[in-house]
């Protein structure tokens, strides 16, 4: 697998992505700064990492997303390249409009930073391929801005067209239908607030984001 | 010419604006009770070079779709002056 994480100023799981990324498929993965205008050629995966990019000042994710990398990952999108936005990632991802919908500020006003019980909502994803017949995952989370919102149009369609591919359990910040994480129409876009970049071995706490990456190394092996 | 430009930006209606909620109910608990619909938003004011007013407004307009407003959750006003 060749990958690469992208790193804003701000960013502060770039680290994390890499070596998740590495330790579970073995590839190989380049650190890409926001203003390179270039990505390196033959990615099969980028990753748009969590944090507080720029501060997160006007709103999570806004600058970020005006980025000059993000018109190549915009392209890359287009071009069927698969690209996994977390936490941070996950609101830049919305704000460039690759993905439906926005992040809201959580219901509660808290920062939520915990372990936290998701469902897989759709197994037939390049992302969820290689989850068995768990019911449940564990994955932690650390965000302000998790509470998921699309206005009832939008949602209706990301429903129907099976792109919800996490649910929290327990509802934690008010987001719509209990999203967690969803993919693009095509499928190969998946924004989530949950860190599969912190859940990846049992060491963590976790080995529940495993098959995430091992899913997306699973697709390499059957094209 | 040089133009003043203020942008208010608030969440839309419908759209669930927690500041507000909590500014309202510190309202409510120093005894303004009679507060409802409390929200939330922000202006920005900046200083713009432009032809003439009508240029400006069309400027800032773009500014707020591309990057200072966020239109699936927001909505924004614009005075040029």
């Amino acid at each position: 697998m060749k990958a690469a994480v992208l790193v804003f100023p701000g960013s502060n799981c770039d680290r994390d992505c890499k070596v998740a990324v590495e330790t579970t498929t073995g590839g190989h993965v380049d650190m890409v700064w926001h203003q390179e205008t270039t990505l390196p050629s033959g990615l099969d995966l980028i990753v748009v990492p969590g944090g507080f990019s720029y501060g997160d000042y006007l709103r999570c994710g806004a600058m970020a997303s005006q980025s000059p990398v993000m018109a190549e990952v915009a392209k890359a999108a287009k071009r069927g390249v698969s690209i996994l936005g977390i936490c941070n990632g996950f609101q830049i991802l919305c704000e460039s409009g690759l993905l439906p919908g926005a992040l809201l500020r959580n219901a509660g006003l808290k920062y939520i930073c915990k372990p936290i019980e998701l469902t897989i909502e759709n197994r037939n994803t390049r992302f969820t391929s290689a989850y068995g017949d768990e019911q449940t995952i564990w994955m932690t989370q650390g965000n302000a801005d998790g509470n998921f919102f699309a206005d009832a149009d939008t949602l209706q369609s990301i429903e129907d067209n099976g792109q919800v591919v996490f649910r929290y359990v327990e509802n934690p910040n008010g987001s719509i239908n209990n999203i967690a994480g969803i993919v693009n129409k095509a499928g190969n876009v998946l924004g989530m607030m949950p860190h599969p970049d912190r859940a990846f071995e049992p060491s963590l706490g976790s080995a529940d984001g495993a098959p995430l990456f091992h899913s997306l190394q699973r697709l390499l092996q059957s094209a | 010419m040089t133009l003043k430009a203020k942008v208010h930006i608030f969440l839309k209606n419908g759209v669930l604006d927690v500041q507000g909620k909590a500014v309202e109910g510190a309202l409510g608990g120093l005894g303004w009770t009679d507060v409802s619909n409390v929200r939330v938003g922000k202006v920005l004011e900046f200083d713009l070079k432009a032809t003439d007013k009508a240029a400006a407004e069309t400027e800032v307009k773009a500014m707020c779709e591309k990057l200072l407003a966020n239109t699936v959750i927001e909505s924004y006003r614009i005075e040029v002056a």
